[in-house]
């Protein structure tokens, strides 16, 4: 029998760590699977976590349209998380998104790579500040 | 004392001539001399960590004194040092006379591997579990048995129930193994004032097994404080949690041998 194996150990405690947070915070794995957002990040996206199955960052990322603050589109690898998945380097962005609610704000994201080793790179942290 | 007053050691017994080696705290020093009279010389070591009540007993393992003894010592990458550097600070002076490259056995250092592997028969896994500093438990697996060997382990830190196994720490190791041996060093009412030290409660121990569905818990990694009947006590605290779940949970003993096969 092949067993599950489990989450790296960065992540769970990641998730320990966000699911103790009022900022909405959301987490992806390694291979840009989205793996946790906390109920912070519950108003943001719009939907419970405990209703969405892990799914890629990409797929999420479409749902919400994303403008500069001169109402540019930002192209999806400038967008704070894919930087951080694909560059792996901290990235913050203060955009303009249509939230599930329709309603249009200004939101900065910061994201920033996980490493457990220098050459062990386990997920991508994402954190949405509001007004 | 029933129960024994070294530290964290257990072999895992094998047909043929290798040793299988879990851990080398005190208790290791006694097994070493068991290795000798055996004429073990292949010996593999794999340790949790490295805190000093799983490695104090290395210094006096005796067959590191027959150059005719190959130890493999398998352990967690670390951040910073190499396995064998981290090691070797506590094998040399002034915390020890000789110098590490003065010991005759071979020794070789190995940064336990992502997947799980296979050794003398039995399939060996690890992974991260929450103790402070990088620490692994083990699961090993052969003939249809399992065990897990989680010693040091604070799982209640990132919860035990309510999650699926995989986002429980240790819980692919634990699942639904036939004997799971698990630190509960505290009293529920001692763990609140020692939550973050590394280690579980006697109830968060009942709890983690019913979690990972492990068939027998073995209660591990006793506080040292603790009397005879103080274990006793918390043993009782563990079956009356346990109700009907598995096999009744006991209490760890130096010596004690679990039939696996």
């Amino acid at each position: 029998m092949e067993l599950q194996r489990q989450k790296h150990l960065v992540l769970i405690l990641a998730r320990e760590f966000a699911s103790n947070l009022s900022t909405p915070t959301l987490l992806t794995d390694a291979d840009g699977n989205l793996v946790f957002y906390n109920e912070a990040a519950e108003s943001v996206l719009g939907r419970r976590f405990s209703e969405v199955e892990e799914t890629g960052l990409d797929d999420w990322l479409a749902g919400f349209e994303a403008r500069t603050l001169d109402s540019q589109p930002v192209p999806p690898d400038q967008r704070p998380g894919r930087v951080a998945l694909d560059q792996r380097r901290p990235s913050h962005l203060r955009y303009l998104t249509t939230s599930v609610d329709g309603v249009e704000r200004e939101i900065e994201v910061t994201a920033f790579p996980l490493f457990a080793h220098t050459d062990e790179f386990v997920g991508v942290v994402v954190i949405f500040w509001r007004d | 004392m029933t129960y024994g007053g070294n530290t964290s050691c257990v072999e895992v017994l094998l047909d043929g001539e290798v040793a299988l080696v879990l851990d080398a705290g005190t208790g290791i020093r006694a097994l070493g001399l068991d290795l000798v009279r055996r004429g073990v010389r292949e010996i593999h070591l794999f340790l949790t960590h490295l805190h000093l009540d799983h490695l104090e007993g290395l210094r006096f393992f005796a067959p590191l004194w027959d150059p005719d003894v190959t130890v493999e010592v398998w352990g967690p990458r670390s951040p910073v040092l190499s396995l064998r550097e981290r090691i070797l600070r506590g094998f040399s002076p002034p915390l020890f006379p000789i110098d590490f490259r003065d010991v005759p056995a071979r020794i070789t250092f190995h940064d336990l591997p992502a997947e799980p592997w296979p050794t003398n028969g039995v399939s060996l896994s690890s992974d991260l579990v929450l103790h402070p500093g990088p620490t692994v438990g083990f699961r090993l697996a052969a003939g249809g048995s399992s065990v897990a060997y989680l010693p040091d382990h604070e799982p209640a830190l990132a919860g035990i129930e309510g999650r699926s196994p995989d986002w429980v720490s240790g819980g692919a190791l634990a699942a639904g193994v036939d004997v799971l041996l698990h630190d509960a060093q505290y009293l529920d009412d001692e763990y609140g004032s020692r939550i973050g030290w590394g280690h579980s409660s006697v109830d968060d121990a009942v709890a983690y097994r019913r979690a990972v569905g492990a068939e027998r818990l073995v209660l591990f990694h006793h506080e040292p404080e603790r009397s005879d009947r103080g274990l006793e006590l918390l043993q009782d605290r563990a079956r009356e949690l346990s109700g009907g779940d598995g096999l009744a949970p006991e209490l760890a003993r130096e010596g004690m041998l679990i039939d696996v096969a």
